[in-house]
């Protein structure tokens, strides 16, 4: 055991700060390797001692796209459209981000209540560490989407790679914002979880991703403004419509009647304003988190 | 010598709510029922302890003393006045909090130590002088959930005594162990009292206060009712030294 003796006048004095610390986002950058460790152990512990293991993260998606895919082909398939499943599949990396953005989020400081109320750390940790977690399983769904594509014949170009980035961008943004606000929000309300589930089932119908975007725009764009335009407000419908842009599009054939019938005007102006707009609702879901956060501990 | 903590004017009370559910708030509130009431744990503190002191804090359960080392630690934060500290704060509270059973048990100290605060770093370089302390050899490699009680409270503490740090935090903590391992415990906080450490004590033991701390404050119901001198500390609680035994009487509570 080494003993160091601290000759206390060459201990530069560092300023006085309140031990609660505000230090909110940024504290988690600093403390990045705890930040690798907690992401690490939430791999590790998700699906301890059951047989599948990882896989189960890939079975339930797959498992919704074969359905999507087969009742919408082959039993409401009057309109069959070209590329289908890569046009799910393109808007399912969208939604499957979010709902396991939102749903692992939101429970993420409450499920390590024994370390919030003990131990003092900077606690926006916990939603960041399981919207990493998300990300880490969004990796192979890109893989096979990129296999996807190369096997339909990808023409992808600039504004392929743009919206493919952008898409992930509003994702990102969004889903950080949305955890930190409900994951606070859930130490003092636990109904979140149950509005989460309502959120998840319409998120899934109100995106293009089981049906095409110029459904919405043959029906809505010129007789109910208003309609078209709350569609569009929504960022993940952005987000979906943006990787359509990366993937679907740039697949097929009539690349510029795509562009054309199945993107909606201003995209790429639609998706800048959606990024600013979450990073604009990740300081403020910051900002309401610091707030709460002061009670946390005596709340859980 | 400079100041690592200082308390000032500090008030802590918590609400405790009369409804769990938006019916139960809505009856209450239609039969002008409290909505809340207020539970006072700290009123007024204030002390300040210079860099390299060591303060006991003592009292019956149920005085405050617990809050007051949470506000200090920094995991709750005060309704009224302010605390201010110096450097990194680090001890002997809840230890194992974080520890998860599924993970082994070095796994267990990295995920620890870096929540205590450590860089990969450090904790690659204390690796060694944890595993010793804890004496825990080849069960290293199991998960900690087949540990035993004992086993686990050993690494936890191992951990958490070779946190580097300025300031060191200790709620009761030498309740658990058999003996060996708590003289053991005891003699390394010595040695960090010696490294130059600022430390806070909570404990119901006279004799580890005055082993340990050279000055001592009191908690009343929330209230302070002596800061000095740990003897005078002592005397003020009418605790005799020597009925204290340490098999019996140390921590708990």
């Amino acid at each position: 055991m080494s003993v160091d003796v601290r000759d206390p006048s060459a201990v530069p004095l560092e300023p006085m700060v309140n031990p609660g610390r505000v230090g909110g986002l940024l504290d988690v950058f600093r403390r990045r390797y705890l930040l690798k460790l907690l992401v690490r152990k939430e791999l590790r512990v998700r699906y301890q001692g059951s047989v599948v293991g990882f896989a189960w993260s890939y079975v339930k998606p797959a498992v919704r796209f074969l359905m999507y895919y087969f009742i919408i082909e082959l039993i409401l398939g009057e309109r069959s459209l070209e590329n289908r499943p890569l046009h799910i599949f393109a808007g399912m990396i969208m939604v499957t981000f979010i709902t396991n953005a939102l749903s692992a989020g939101t429970k993420s400081v409450v499920k390590n209540k024994s370390l919030v109320r003990k131990i003092s750390l900077p606690r926006e940790m916990f939603p960041v560490a399981s919207i990493m977690v998300s990300v880490y399983h969004l990796v192979p769904m890109y893989v096979i989407i990129f296999l996807g594509c190369l096997l339909t014949g990808w023409h992808p170009d600039l504004g392929a790679l743009l919206a493919g980035v952008m898409a992930l961008a509003v994702v990102l943004t969004w889903g950080l914002a949305v955890a930190l606000l409900l994951s606070a929000l859930n130490v003092f309300f636990r109904d979140m979880g149950n509005i989460i589930d309502v959120v998840q089932t319409v998120i899934t119908w109100t995106v293009p991703m089981i049906y095409p975007f110029s459904i919405i725009a043959d029906r809505f764009r010129d007789t109910h403004q208003v309609v078209y335009e709350l569609y569009l407000s929504s960022p993940l419908c952005i987000a979906v419509l943006l990787n359509d842009r990366a993937f679907w599009v740039p697949s097929l054939e009539q690349r510029q009647v795509g562009l054309r019938e199945e993107l909606p005007e201003y995209l790429y102006q639609r998706g800048v304003v959606m990024i600013v707009l979450g990073l604009v609702f990740v300081w403020i879901a910051q900002a309401v988190f610091a707030r709460l956060e002061s009670r946390f501990a005596e709340k859980l | 010598m400079a100041e690592a903590i200082i308390v000032e004017g500090v008030t802590k009370s918590f609400k405790l709510a009369n409804h769990k559910t938006i019916k139960k708030l809505a009856v209450n509130a239609a039969k002008r029922r409290p909505l809340s009431r207020s539970f006072t744990a700290l009123k007024d503190i204030s002390f300040k302890l210079d860099e390299g002191e060591s303060i006991g804090l003592m009292g019956l359960n149920g005085s405050g003393k617990s809050t007051l080392l949470k506000l200090i630690s920094g995991v709750m934060s005060p309704d009224e006045g302010q605390v201010l500290t110096r450097g990194r704060i680090a001890g002997l509270i809840e230890v194992g909090a974080g520890f998860h059973p599924e993970l082994s048990g070095r796994e267990n100290i990295y995920l620890n130590g870096a929540i205590l605060g450590m860089s990969q770093q450090e904790i690659d370089a204390k690796l060694d002088s944890i595993i010793d302390f804890s004496e825990m050899g080849e069960f290293l490699g199991s998960e900690v959930r087949t540990y035993s009680s004992g086993m686990f409270m050993r690494l936890a503490f191992a951990v958490a005594v070779h946190t580097e740090c300025d300031i060191f935090l200790m709620d009761e903590m030498l309740a658990v162990g058999d003996q060996p391992f708590k003289r053991k415990c005891l003699k390394r906080i010595s040695e960090l009292k010696k490294e130059g450490r600022t430390m806070v004590f909570v404990s119901h033991s006279p004799k580890q206060v005055l082993r340990l701390c050279n000055r001592g404050l009191v908690l009343e119901h929330g209230a302070m009712v002596y800061e000095g001198t740990a003897e005078g500390a002592v005397r003020k609680l009418g605790y005799d030294v020597a009925e204290d035994d340490e098999d019996s009487n140390d921590g708990g509570g």
